[in-house]
């Protein structure tokens, strides 16, 4: 399954990555490189093995559905480049 | 008194406690000695000698009133990946320049809470994405330690903990905290001749520590004796309901176990780990360990863990697939950089931002998790290596039915020079064979330093236990160190 230059970019821009035409080339060469060793996967017998998400034995806990933060926007909104009026600013969505 | 600096985390409480020493003129010691040796290291890459103080003060402060934490007093390096309250926790990252957070990590609280005092924040490979400290947004760490066959290299202290086992090597800290994903604590440990654990998965906190690999994240200490491993595991470690992964599980006396007998504990060797073109000093270290073992009553066992090979392909899908979700959060909305120019929509921003921000092993990584969760790749890639990380984690379930601990090296050489093993990413990859295994099974590994390699550099063993229990790990780890009595230190330091 060899990535090709046009799959990488389409794989670059669901990662929202922009990449150069040269990183483009330069990525899937060594991606390529990468998924052909992964690929020795397919050696190993899984039929019938469950896939494990998670390593821990325990069951996720529960609580009660309450508020148990909050009021904090100022400390939310405080890291952000763009904050106006007690919100995040982003480019215009909308035309 | 003994210079502060050359004694142990254990030692330096001891003197706390018996009123030789004050927190105040251990920190100070700390702190000069940072001003000096650091810009050669670049360990520490953001000072808190103002944090430090005022802690130290309040500790001393705290004493005098008879109030003693586990770590009352003792200085100690944060690692760039933990969330620290007002202070730069950036994973090394330009994308999170600048970011402060509003809040602190559930295990900087812990330790704080037992009396720590912060010098600084250490340096990182980026994201914790790397095995050499050479992906850091803030330049390479350097390791205190130099070959005695090619002196004027400089070597890497492992990675991605790589400022941290610097540090601590260095002395400029009693230790410092670590994150380990697939070995990022265990093999700087034994790059820089320094103990460090990566305890059970669910022991120590991720709250407030910024996440890679979700199912494979685990914080944990790094020191230079076994006994200071085990003191501040146990300050680390506890349940906490603000990560869903935490166990609930009372956290043991790591240090009352230290000393006890393994008359009769069953050591497995796996043969698996004896991989093709391993170096004949990293067997001959290996073989030495199981004869110290041996010595003080332990039964050797060969054991087999058969799809170790596969251990670092599965990690290469897993860890990836985490890292590309879990860092999908930096688009330049919320916090730290954000480049754009006039015109651009949304998309151009995220775009731009992340292809300004994060550094090419991290866009390789992403790249990959994105690639391997995609529509259509998904049960080749994703699914095949969740199913193959059950049969790694069945192999040691098995194994544990014939022994109680396993011995094996932490990594396949001793330092290297920076700007080896950087063409191919595999090769880079490979330094985490042995490492990487106990960490898709989520189990507890120590590195413990036993010798030095014929170019003077640290080499050393690994312990791997049981689920949740590091005690045992912690026993046969000290059987180790004081057989092997690795009182090494880097010349100069």
């Amino acid at each position: 399954m060899a990535l090709t230059d046009k799959e990488m970019l389409h794989v670059a821009k669901l990662a929202r990555i922009r990449l150069t035409a040269d990183e483009v080339g330069h990525y899937a060469r060594e991606i390529n490189g990468i998924l052909k060793w992964i690929e020795q996967l397919g050696e190993v017998k899984t039929d019938g093995v469950a896939a494990l998400s998670s390593i821990s034995d325990q069951i996720l806990p529960w609580r009660e559905d309450k508020v148990t933060d909050g009021n904090i926007q100022e400390q939310v909104l405080k890291n952000a480049t763009g904050a106006e009026y007690g919100c995040f600013t982003v480019p215009k969505v909308i035309e | 008194m003994s210079n502060p600096l050359h004694m142990s985390l254990a030692e330096a409480r001891d003197a706390l406690a018996a009123k030789k020493v004050s927190s105040v003129e251990l920190t100070e010691a700390h702190l000069k000695a940072i001003d000096t040796l650091n810009p050669a290291l670049n360990a520490y890459v953001h000072h808190t000698p103002e944090i430090a103080r005022a802690q130290a003060k309040a500790s001393d402060e705290k004493r005098a009133k008879g109030t003693v934490g586990l770590l009352e007093g003792l200085p100690i390096g944060v690692k760039d990946l933990f969330c620290t309250k007002g202070v730069n926790s950036q994973a090394a990252s330009k994308i999170l320049t600048n970011f402060k957070p509003e809040y602190e990590s559930t295990v900087t609280t812990k330790l704080f809470a037992e009396g720590a005092v912060m010098l600084g924040k250490t340096n990182m490979d980026e994201f914790a994405m790397g095995s050499a400290n050479i992906t850091s947004h803030y330049g390479n760490v350097i390791n205190p330690w130099k070959s005695k066959t090619a002196p004027e290299k400089q070597l890497v202290p492992g990675g991605s903990s790589g400022g941290s086992s610097a540090a601590v090597a260095a002395r400029l800290g009693y230790m410092a905290t670590g994150t380990d994903t697939g070995g990022s604590i265990r093999q700087p440990a034994a790059f820089t001749g320094i103990v460090g654990i990566k305890p059970t998965y669910g022991r120590v906190s991720r709250w407030g520590i910024i996440a890679f690999a979700s199912s494979l994240d685990q914080a944990g200490p790094m020191t230079r004796t076994v006994r200071d491993a085990a003191i501040a595991l146990q300050a680390m470690s506890g349940h906490d309901p603000k990560d869903s992964t935490s166990a609930k599980l009372a956290v043991p006396n790591f240090e009352a176990i230290l000393g006890q007998s393994v008359k009769g504990l069953k050591v497995g060797i796996p043969k698996e780990y004896k991989i093709d073109g391993i170096r004949a000093d990293i067997i001959a270290e290996w073989e030495k360990g199981e004869a110290m073992l041996k010595a003080a009553g332990a039964e050797i066992v060969p054991i087999s863990l058969p799809h170790t090979k596969y251990a670092l392909p599965t990690y290469y899908v897993i860890a990836p697939a985490e890292c590309s979700s879990n860092l999908a959060r930096y688009d330049g909305v919320r916090f730290g950089l954000r480049v754009m120019d006039d015109g651009d929509n949304l998309n151009d921003m995220y775009e731009k931002t992340r292809a300004a921000g994060f550094g090419a092993e991290v866009k390789r990584r992403i790249l990959i998790g994105t690639y391997v969760l995609s529509a259509g790749y998904y049960d080749a890639y994703y699914k095949k290596a969740q199913r193959v990380r059950a049969l790694i984690a069945q192999d040691f379930k098995d194994a544990f039915t014939k022994c109680d601990v396993i011995l094996t090296p932490t990594a396949p050489s001793d330092a290297f020079a920076i700007g080896d093993n950087q063409d191919d990413p595999i090769a880079m990859y490979l330094n985490d064979a042995f490492t990487i295994p106990a960490s898709l099974a989520g189990l507890p590994g120590i590195a413990i330093p036993t010798g030095l390699s014929a170019a003077g550099l640290p080499l050393g063993l690994q312990l791997i236990g049981r689920m949740f229990d590091e005690e045992t790990v912690f026993k046969a780890a000290h059987v180790i160190e004081q057989a092997a009595s690795f009182n090494h230190v880097p010349e100069g330091y």
